[in-house]
């Protein structure tokens, strides 16, 4: 009865719970980065819906589900009515290997789904699938516009994946494993987060996982000037709200993983510091998200300032400069850690 | 001949181990008939997209497969190589160009002279391969001999040389692939 509490029950209840706040958490993504690039465009964003629109989300998935969804003539249909889904499901399967708490925390069971030993690596696989929906979108479309958007997306995603990869590396150098459990145990009795031990490859990471999601200033998959929409222009209802939540759901991954690997995971701001501890009255979850929603706040905050890359220019970022520099950061970490410790 | 992963009444009651031993069990059937169905069907699919998505669900499964054998570590890199990068590429290059318009040459029709010796040939090899193979006893995998720091003491120990010869053989590949690529620009 045990196992069948500790192996089905216990994960499953884990699992419905982050799903759902991970669902209401991109709902209320979509008005925060409406709110915050109203405001940096000194606009009000909406304020109809509910109190300064606070129910826009509510309304607008509403509108998704219930608008026509439309399947091209020309379009393959099978591959057309799987792409979404083959794009949205891994932006949520990484979420399980991600840390929200202490491993003493809930109970004893853990603030997470699962902890592997090698639930990094697993959470770069899982993502490294998502890019197969878009591309199968937009070839399935039977389209010029997605076509293009397939194939610049496919381009961008393979190759900062390469530079993203190398990032992560100087990571686990210092924390010496690749749980993310570990990784955040290891900055708790080091007293330090890793941003600070290794912040070239922070940059690295974040840049890069802006273009795996497609966010500007890397957005040229999906570019409204010059492809109308990209990979997604024949999709409508509710078929493209599953790549709209896929977006979002990605860009709270890196966030999370952002601030797992490098901003300490659920761990106070100067953890080891005891006369800080005042600061335990937020508890470790709360933290998390808190750190999270910086990132995320970045993210938007980005894409309200920077103009696009042209796509020549973005391949020569990735290859000549991002992915040189993460394997001169590999390559330095492991000399200094042979050579000091 | 090969021996499957069984689930034994006498050892294993309902208690203790038992459900989990049935949950493996029931999951290495449903991965492996999953990853022999969709091998079939890259085979058998008539378009090209198709097939290259049976193969990435039967790549997957593999991986399924893998991490059951506690090979962990194979099975992500499985998922990272195959899946999020080779298979990219494949369907990159299928959409560009598209093996059903008619600019590709019609195979001859006297390929079946060929097709069919060789097929049978293969089949021939392969069950002489089954039957002089004899099954292991099903053992147990060594506790952690799949993780990272095993394959990766492995690899820089007793497997250096093989793996600094792929090594060179993957940068000559890069390099040739750029030179040729240069060419016709």
């Amino acid at each position: 009865m045990n196992i069948l509490v500790n192996y089905v029950v216990i994960p499953l209840v884990k699992i419905v719970v982050i799903v759902a706040i991970l669902s209401g958490g991109i709902a209320y993504l979509t008005l925060m980065e409406r709110k915050v690039i109203a405001r940096l465009q000194h606009r009000l964003g909406p304020m109809r819906v509910g109190w300064h629109g606070i129910l826009q989300p509510i309304a607008d998935g509403l509108k998704f589900i219930i608008k026509e969804d439309i399947i091209p003539i020309k379009a393959d249909r099978f591959v057309f009515t799987i792409a979404p889904g083959i794009s949205l499901v891994p932006a949520f399967i990484v979420f399980s290997v991600i840390p929200f708490g202490p491993p003493d925390s809930l109970w004893g069971t853990g603030g997470y789904v699962t902890d592997v030993n090698i639930a990094l690596l697993f959470a770069v696989a899982v993502s490294s699938v998502g890019v197969l929906g878009v591309i199968l979108g937009g070839w399935a479309s039977n389209s010029k516009y997605p076509l293009l958007g397939a194939l610049r997306s496919s381009a961008q995603m393979v190759s900062y994946e390469v530079a993203m990869g190398f990032g992560i590396i100087g990571v686990l150098l210092v924390a010496n494993s690749l749980s993310l459990v570990e990784i955040v145990e290891k900055q708790r009795s080091m007293g330090v987060w890793f941003f600070f031990v290794q912040p070239i490859a922070f940059l690295i990471y974040y840049f890069c996982g802006m273009a795996e999601t497609n966010r500007l200033p890397f957005d040229l998959p999906e570019a409204e000037t010059e492809l109308v929409g990209g990979f997604h222009t024949e999709y409508s209802g509710f078929r493209f709200s599953l790549f709209f939540i896929a977006e979002y759901a990605n860009m709270i991954t890196v966030s999370s993983l952002a601030v797992t690997l490098f901003f300490g995971g659920w761990l106070r701001p100067f953890s080891s510091v005891a006369a800080l501890s005042f600061l335990d009255i937020i508890p470790p979850p709360l933290w998390f998200v808190i750190k999270v929603l910086i990132f995320l706040y970045i993210f938007i905050w980005v894409r309200g300032t920077l103009p696009r890359f042209r796509f020549d220019q973005l391949m020569r970022i990735g290859w000549k400069v991002f992915l040189p520099v993460a394997m001169a950061n590999v390559m330095v970490t492991g000399a200094i850690l042979l050579k000091f410790l | 001949m090969i021996a499957f992963p069984r689930w034994d009444k006498q050892c294993c009651p309902l208690h203790a181990g038992g459900l989990l031993k049935i949950m493996t069990v029931f999951l290495f059937y449903v991965f492996a008939a999953t990853a022999l169905i969709s091998a079939l069907s890259v085979v058998l699919q008539k378009k090209t997209i198709y097939s290259a998505l049976s193969l990435i669900v039967c790549l997957g499964m593999i991986a399924m497969l893998y991490t059951q054998l506690e090979a962990t570590f194979i099975a992500v890199v499985q998922v990272i190589i195959y899946a999020g990068a080779i298979m990219v590429l494949f369907l990159f290059v299928l959409m560009l160009l598209d093996p059903m318009s008619e600019a590709l040459p019609v195979p001859s029709k006297h390929i079946g002279y060929f097709a069919i010796p060789l097929g049978i040939l293969l089949a021939i090899l392969i069950s002489l391969a089954g039957i002089s193979y004899r099954a292991q006893p099903a053992g147990t995998v060594n506790e952690g001999s799949g993780d990272i720091a095993a394959v990766g003491l492995r690899l820089f120990s007793d497997y250096l040389l093989p793996f600094e010869a792929t090594s060179i053989l993957i940068l000559v590949a890069v390099l040739g692939a750029v030179v040729l690529a240069k060419r016709k620009l």
